[in-house]
């Protein structure tokens, strides 16, 4: 096995054990979306579009008092190292609910009824805790697209490396260590909408990466609320009626 | 003027708290309220609103829009009024109430294509629009420049009284007409027009800022169009 946190204390890619990837967010990249953002955490790279609320196709589907949210994460072939063959995989479909469910508590759906609301997820290049920046960017691209939400969603992943817990795995990090924990919270309302663990963790290890992750959550919440403030309002002082 | 506090929200962000009414784009929790979209809030003494920037056209009764017929049936035409529901047109606001579908075709009215100045006459959120041209300067537009701009920075164009609308109308010779959907027609000689045009992008883009009919004025100010 690699070592991966070395006797300094630092992981592979030098980061401490509580420090986050570079973070880079941007809104409104896609001109023909209703919503769009781009996001950077590490070598992750995402873009995600938001199109409506628009009419259901097929009609069956549509529901009498909300709109419905339909997700699709989706890795381009050229996102791994190894080609992944473009068709949604099993892994795919499942982190496609999975984002949907994590975004969906923050939306005020109930405003929109009969319509439906997509939302596209492509990882351009993965590199590990890609649904966390998913989850993030689906946000920020929700929030341009101006649709009713109760609160923005901001997720980051903690978990277990070389016996130590750590923040922000990357890709190396993910399948070499012992537990990863995806987890996406509503900062203001203070509401986990996402949680899941793959490994093992103690309970006290548990507790300290859920902090951990709620700490780093609430960084990201402040990346998305900077580039939302950039996008819309620039430099511009505060303006009339 | 009674005072009012504004500032730069987005979606979650704590706006205030204490004893307000909420008007729109804000959620209550307890005592505190918190903005639902990106925009400006502003806190009065009548309640906290937030004027969003973004966010798509949710007809309302008696707006004005501008849509396109997009398909026809026996008794009514469906027009895409540039929101999530397509809006309906009934052939007995057009012929009457004694409108027959044997006697009239509905195509000798408006055709598939057709752009159509109308006025929301029914909607809630159980059904789709209905639309009526009855009324002064509705009907099929016939000719003009057609703008799309977000529906949400539509009463910015418009202005305070329709300060903006008349800033632009004036100094470029051309006539404007405004859907609440987001939809403008413009009418003029071609300069005028094309002016119209920059100075329309120019509110959307700087729809936040203060002093902003100002900024027009200087702006047309440097252009002069020649009546054609």
């Amino acid at each position: 096995m690699k070592e991966l946190i070395n006797e300094k204390g630092l992981r592979i890619d030098g980061r401490k054990v509580d420090e986050l990837r570079p973070l880079r967010i941007e809104v409104g990249v896609l001109k023909n979306a209703d919503g769009s953002s781009y996001i950077e955490m590490g070598k992750n790279k995402i873009v995600v579009a938001v199109y409506g609320p628009k009419e259901v196709h097929p009609k069956h589907q549509a529901l009498p008092d909300r709109s419905i949210l339909r997700c699709r994460y989706h890795m381009a072939p050229f996102s791994v190292d190894v080609r992944k063959p473009p068709q949604p995989s099993r892994r795919e479909i499942e982190i496609s609910k999975v984002i949907r469910e994590a975004l969906e508590p923050a939306l005020i759906l109930e405003e929109y009824p009969r319509t439906a609301i997509d939302v596209y997820l492509e990882v351009l290049q993965a590199d590990g805790g890609s649904r966390c920046a998913g989850i993030t960017a689906s946000a920020v691209a929700l929030a341009d697209a101006g649709i009713s939400m109760r609160d923005m969603v901001a997720a980051c992943a903690a978990g277990k490396v070389s016996g130590q817990v750590v923040l922000d795995l990357n890709d190396v990090e993910d399948k070499e260590g012992e537990a990863d924990m995806p987890l996406a919270i509503m900062p203001n309302l203070n509401q986990v909408t996402l949680l899941q663990l793959d490994g093992k963790l103690t309970s006290e290890e548990f507790e300290r990466a859920f902090e951990m992750a709620v700490k780093a959550c609430r960084v990201i919440y402040e990346a998305q609320r900077k580039a939302l403030i950039d996008k819309y309002f620039g430099k511009a002082e505060v303006g009339e009626e | 003027m009674p005072e009012i506090e504004r500032k730069y929200v987005t979606p979650g962000e704590l706006i205030a708290e204490g004893s307000y009414k909420p008007i729109s784009n804000v959620i209550r929790i307890k005592d505190k309220f918190y903005a639902t979209k990106v925009g400006l809030a502003e806190i009065s003494h009548e309640g906290i609103r937030v004027i969003p920037l973004s966010g798509p056209y949710i007809p309302r009764v008696d707006d004005l829009v501008i849509g396109k017929i997009v398909d026809y049936s026996a008794f009514s035409w469906e027009v895409d009024i540039n929101s999530c529901f397509f809006a309906y047109l009934s052939a007995q606001n057009v012929f009457g109430k004694d409108f027959s579908p044997d006697r009239e075709s509905l195509l000798k009215k408006f055709a598939i294509g057709d752009l159509i100045y109308a006025k929301v006459s029914a909607y809630d959120r159980t059904r789709n629009p209905i639309l009526s041209v009855s009324g002064p300067g509705l009907g099929r537009i016939p000719k003009g420049e057609v703008v799309k701009i977000s529906p949400a920075k539509v009463p910015r164009l418009i202005g305070k009284k329709g300060s903006m609308i008349k800033t632009i109308e004036s100094a470029t010779n051309c006539k404007l007409i405004i859907g609440q959907n987001g939809v403008i027609l413009i009418m003029g000689p071609p300069d005028g027009v094309l002016l119209a045009t920059q100075a329309i992008r120019m509110v959307e883009s700087e729809a936040h800022t203060a002093g902003l009919t100002k900024n027009i004025q200087n702006f047309l100010s440097k252009y002069k169009v020649i009546e054609s």
